[in-house]
């Protein structure tokens, strides 16, 4: 029953949703001298500030360090975005929410569309980075693609659910900033935490962090040629495309309550 | 000849029931939960609208209007009760949706218009006749944030009333702008609501507006339809009852 109706709204509101997407990058950026430089800009500042705490402070050794950064912050901020943004997205959107019917859901894809562009922008650098630092690319690359595909399901997986309880729930992006925090130094933006982190437990969490994993995995098949653990990779695709199937049940169970909430 | 329904409402209940929010900190501090008030805004109303009919829907504040008016346009579904529509497309006359600031007129049409429910094909239609109502000349084309409080109401009150549905809600009869545009946008309003194909349900405390406009009138009253029917009957008993 569910399916069909998502399958309907889909093609109902996928058209507006790109006009929103690309009114949101223009609106971010008509008011800046550099504009759409910031796209570029933001990320590769970053990644200098933690290349220089990192690895002229702290002393971290990776091979091809500063890509290395990139890679992760790239994701990262791909990820805690949009976890940001979910927890008052309807919220935020109420203008929007108390006039018409719109699936909530497709404010989340609103943001992702949003939140990938600028991905892509990060990737378009990262390609720039391989080739300046003459890395070697192996067949491996194939691997960003399934990699790609796994953060899109399981972070729009998570958001549903946080979509969902940030309309009842006042105080819950102070929890999610925290949480997020402590996530992001777990997941090893700018470090391996197989390698630092003692021996058990380092592995142990790029298995059950799933952005760990898929950091860690996308370095590897983009800079050293390594294969990423398929089983892990099969099973965090699983578990992200049966989390946003659930998201989006229960979002069109519940979205009908959300007004009277706000 | 058989009369045809435009919209069917069967035992239509709206409550606010558990639904409150709560924080954190909240839930560690009461270890007896306080019930959440089980607040019902509609209490089982049935009426039925006849196509190309007006109904007025009056009564003091907090009676269940706007939240019945919010309902038959699919904000939020009934929490029992059945709603049919007969198939009708059905919009919440409201002005400025989905406005984004920055971009310009033009694209705040398509905007707005496409989360109206109209497609692209659609709005691009009536987008010139749009344009032409709301008289803002190259105004079209700068960012909305240029705008004046006037020329944008201008413009949203534009699109919202020539882009039409089967079906039109309002929640009390919009007139905009300055002395002039006020006047034509009420005789917009008034041709939209009186063209003899379209339905209309209008939510006003005005009852001169009411007693002009309407075919039938209905008067709620804490969640219960207290009358429905011919509107000078129905209204003059609600002033009757409201000024006592």
């Amino acid at each position: 029953m569910y399916f069909k109706k998502f399958r309907m709204d889909i093609s109902k509101y996928w058209k507006y949703s790109m006009y929103s997407a690309k009114a949101i990058l223009k609106s971010e950026i008509a008011n800046s001298y550099l504009n759409w430089l910031w796209w570029i800009l933001d990320p590769l500042c970053f990644m200098l500030i933690y290349a220089f705490m990192f690895g002229v402070v702290f002393k971290a050794r990776e091979k091809y360090f500063s890509a290395f950064i990139f890679i992760g912050i790239t994701m990262w901020d791909f990820f805690s975005k949009n976890i940001v943004q979910s927890v008052k997205i309807v919220k935020t959107n109420k203008s929007i929410v108390s006039k018409v019917y719109f699936p909530k859901y497709m404010l989340l894809i609103i943001r992702f569309m949003v939140n990938g562009f600028k991905m892509l922008i990060s990737c378009g650098i990262i390609v720039l980075m391989l080739i300046a630092f003459r890395v070697p690319v192996k067949p491996t690359v194939v691997f960003v693609i399934p990699v790609l595909i796994t953060l899109v399901l399981v972070t729009f997986g998570f958001c549903c659910y946080l979509l969902h309880y940030g309309v009842f729930v006042e105080d819950l992006s102070n929890v999610m900033h925290i949480v997020l925090r402590l996530l992001m130094y777990l997941t090893g933006v700018f470090y391996n935490p197989a390698k630092r982190i003692p021996a058990p437990y380092g592995e142990l969490l790029c298995s059950v962090n799933p952005m760990a994993f898929l950091v860690q995995s996308m370095r590897g098949c983009l800079l050293y040629g390594q294969i990423p653990d398929l089983k892990l990779l099969v099973l965090w695709c699983g578990i992200g495309l049966f989390i946003s199937v659930f998201g989006i049940r229960k979002i069109y169970k519940n979205e009908n309550s959300y007004v009277k909430l706000i | 000849m058989e009369e045809k329904h435009a919209i069917e409402v069967e035992n239509l209940v709206i409550s606010y029931k558990n639904l409150q929010n709560t924080s954190i900190k909240k839930n560690f501090l009461s270890f007896h939960h306080k019930k959440a008030e089980n607040f019902i805004a509609v209490k089982g109303i049935s009426f039925y609208v006849r196509e190309g009919e007006i109904l007025g829907i009056i009564g003091k504040n907090g009676s269940g209007k706007s939240t019945t008016l919010r309902s038959l346009a699919g904000i939020f579904s009934p929490d029992s009760g059945k709603i049919d529509l007969k198939g009708h497309s059905i919009s919440l006359l409201s002005i400025g949706v989905g406005f984004q600031k920055e971009m310009t007129g033009r694209e705040n049409i398509l905007l707005s218009g496409m989360l109206l429910g109209f497609t692209e094909q659609q709005v691009k239609e009536k987008e010139q006749e749009i344009i032409n109502f709301a008289e803002l000349g190259k105004f079209i084309d700068m960012p909305v944030r240029t705008y004046s409080s006037g020329m944008f109401s201008k413009l949203a009150f534009s699109i919202t009333a020539i882009l039409e549905t089967d079906i039109i809600l309002i929640d009390e009869v919009l007139s905009v702008g300055d002395q002039r545009f006020k006047k034509k946008s009420y005789r917009k309003m008034k041709n939209l609501i009186s063209n003899k194909d379209r339905t209309v349900v209008i939510v006003s405390h005005n009852i001169s507006t009411l007693q002009e406009l309407c075919d039938t009138v209905m008067w709620m009253h804490d969640g219960e339809i207290k009358k429905i029917g011919d509107p000078e009957e129905v209204l003059s008993e609600y002033t009757a009852f409201m000024e006592a």
